[in-house]
């Protein structure tokens, strides 16, 4: 267990130090910030409703208020944020492929389901501090905002706000572990990023939109997808009725059985990485 | 005497193909071991599997009396394999961190080794600016953080410059004091003739011959100037001490041990011959080489041309 923590102290200071990890980080809440918090206060500001669905002004303004920060937070986790969150598991995992380091952590003295273990922590924690660190963001923007607007700054519950939290940590972990064992397995960053995102940002939503109109038959198939019980997560901790639901935010499974699909995908996927650098041979 | 790494019929197939063909080594405790052969004879592959890089397809190993690539015997080794690899973004005193952290070594042991290869003043940059030459050293202080009893460094001085392959061998010289053993690959031989004690040579994933560097280079024969030289050979060739003389370019070349050249001059002087000059003629381990592994070039030479 030592030997854990102290891979999981190494790779903490390493993904502190690289520029790409603070990178991804900035994307994530500059997104978040903008389509959460910007465009609709701009939009409330102008005066339009046409933009948001045929939203009220005031429909439109309360989507930005602290009441919403659970919503506003881990709305972009099943696509955007879950993107980013894969692109870092690719490069934290295939990156030490593609530098040649991987041989310089397996010579060293702890095992390599050690480091593989270690890794996977380090990469929780990380992923735990973003999420937030976005909280955080959205809590002082939302704040801003009813302050600015003399609109009332009641935040969620403490209960809520917990299980967004995690509900967006584990979201974040479970990409992030698919682009892990991408990488891992294809040993390289670039192609399980571009695998990574095309399947993020295409293929689920083709396999989705195809099961809800056309091809009835696909909906078992979608229903164990990850982005679409990511999304049905989401759906299952934020409060209802809101302005419009971000994209990939769906009903399609019930919450209790996308917490159990994601938690399995995080486990598949560090049990295949797991495997697969026990038993091939560095070269 | 245990010997600190062992192996027996070691192997590795890729496919059809045997990469290392039943390979069998040993090295000694505190000695400098060369491992000498061409690019692509084998030699990274078999370090690979002694490292536990590599699941080798046959024979057997240990490392330090452990399995190779246990946790035990990666602790008190250190290793260099094809070239240093670091992470760019981060200097090269925090590589040094990463690493002493993961194998549990105190803070300030990445001073001294960053001292140990004179890289104290550039410790805090980032590895991407280093030199070729500092990027070797940096790998050297690595596989050192341990303070380990054995280290593998493969082809330590590829691509430096002269003054960077001296500095490396000094290194390798120096790391090899107080009782450490280092097992060095090259394809240099001058480089391996004036670090190592001992050799194996390799050749197309076979071992050629395992032997200390002057075993090697002694079986060369022995040179006398001597005047008369037709007397000299006549004396020398009725000696059953003497197995073989000939002149060559008015010396006397002869095969015989070395404990016999007392008797050889005594014989010559008690003839009336002039004795100016008796020594052995060392080879270069290169000339050793290309006598082992002739077959082998004269059929790549063949085969570059196909």
């Amino acid at each position: 267990m030592s030997e854990i923590f102290r891979v999981t102290r190494a790779e903490l200071f390493k993904l502190v130090r690289r520029p790409a990890a603070w990178v991804l980080l900035a994307t994530a809440v500059l997104l978040s910030q903008v389509f959460a918090y910007l465009i609709p206060y701009l939009g409330y500001r102008g005066g339009g409703s046409d933009m948001l669905d045929g939203s009220s002004p005031e429909e439109i303004l309360a989507s930005t208020l602290p009441a919403q920060l659970v919503t506003n937070t881990i709305g972009g986790f099943p696509v955007f944020a879950g993107a980013l969150a894969l692109v870092l598991g690719a490069l934290m995992f295939g990156g030490e492929y593609g530098w040649g380091t991987i041989k310089t952590l397996f010579t060293q003295r702890p095992g390599r389901v050690s480091v593989l273990a270690g890794q996977v922590a380090a990469l929780a924690v990380v992923l735990a501090s973003s999420v937030a660190i976005m909280f955080g963001f959205g809590a002082i923007t939302s704040t801003a905002i009813a302050v600015g607007e003399n609109e009332p700054t009641a935040w969620p519950g403490v209960l809520d706000l917990l299980q967004g939290f995690a509900a967006g940590w584990l979201i974040l972990l479970m990409w992030a572990c698919l682009g892990a064992v991408l990488g891992v397995v294809l040993r390289g960053a670039a192609l399980p990023i571009g695998l990574g995102v095309v399947w993020v940002l295409g293929i689920e939503n083709l396999i989705s939109a195809m099961a809800g109109s056309m091809l009835s038959a696909l909906e078992p198939l979608r229903d164990v997808l990850p982005g679409v019980n990511a999304g049905s997560l989401v759906s299952a901790v934020i409060p209802p009725g809101m302005v419009e639901a971000p994209p990939g935010v769906s009903t399609s499974v019930d919450g209790g059985r996308a917490l159990i699909t994601l938690t399995a995908y995080v486990l598949v996927c560090v049990a295949v990485a797991i495997w697969s650098s026990r038993r091939r041979d560095v070269v | 005497m245990n010997a600190v790494v062992e192996a027996e019929g070691l192997t590795k197939r890729y496919g059809d193909h045997a990469v290392v063909d039943s390979i069998s080594l040993t090295v000694h405790p505190g000695e400098v071991y060369g491992f000498l052969g061409p690019n692509g004879a084998g030699k990274t592959t078999t370090l690979r599997m002694l490292l536990g890089l590599i699941s080798p397809s046959g024979g057997t190993a240990t490392v330090l009396g452990e399995r190779p690539g246990s946790a035990a015997a990666l602790g008190r080794t250190g290793s260099l394999i094809e070239g240093p690899s670091f992470y760019p973004y981060l200097s090269g005193r925090d590589n040094l961190r990463v690493l002493a952290t993961y194998a549990n070594v105190r803070g300030s042991r990445i001073d001294e080794v960053l001292e140990l290869v004179a890289l104290s003043a550039r410790g805090r940059d980032k590895f991407t600016t280093y030199s070729l030459g500092m990027k070797q050293r940096l790998g050297v202080a690595a596989a050192l953080l341990q303070d380990p009893e054995l280290v593998i460094l493969d082809e330590p001085t590829n691509g430096l410059d002269p003054a960077g392959m001296r500095d490396m061998r000094r290194l390798v010289r120096e790391m090899a004091t107080g009782g450490r053993t280092v097992v060095l690959s090259s394809h240099l031989m001058s480089e391996v003739q004036q670090i190592c004690d001992r050799v194996g040579v390799i050749d197309r994933g076979r071992m050629l011959t395992e032997s200390a560097v002057q075993d090697l280079r002694g079986g060369g024969e022995l040179i006398i100037s001597a005047t008369p030289a037709d007397t000299a050979r006549d004396r020398l060739t009725a000696m059953p001490e003497v197995e073989h003389v000939r002149v060559d370019e008015g010396v006397l070349r002869v095969r015989a041990d070395d404990r016999h050249i007392a008797d050889i001059t005594r014989v010559l002087v008690t003839a009336g011959v002039a004795v100016s000059e008796v020594r052995r003629d060392t080879r270069q381990l290169e000339d050793v080489f290309f006598e082992m592994t002739g077959q082998s070039i004269n059929t790549a030479k063949e085969l570059d041309h196909v």
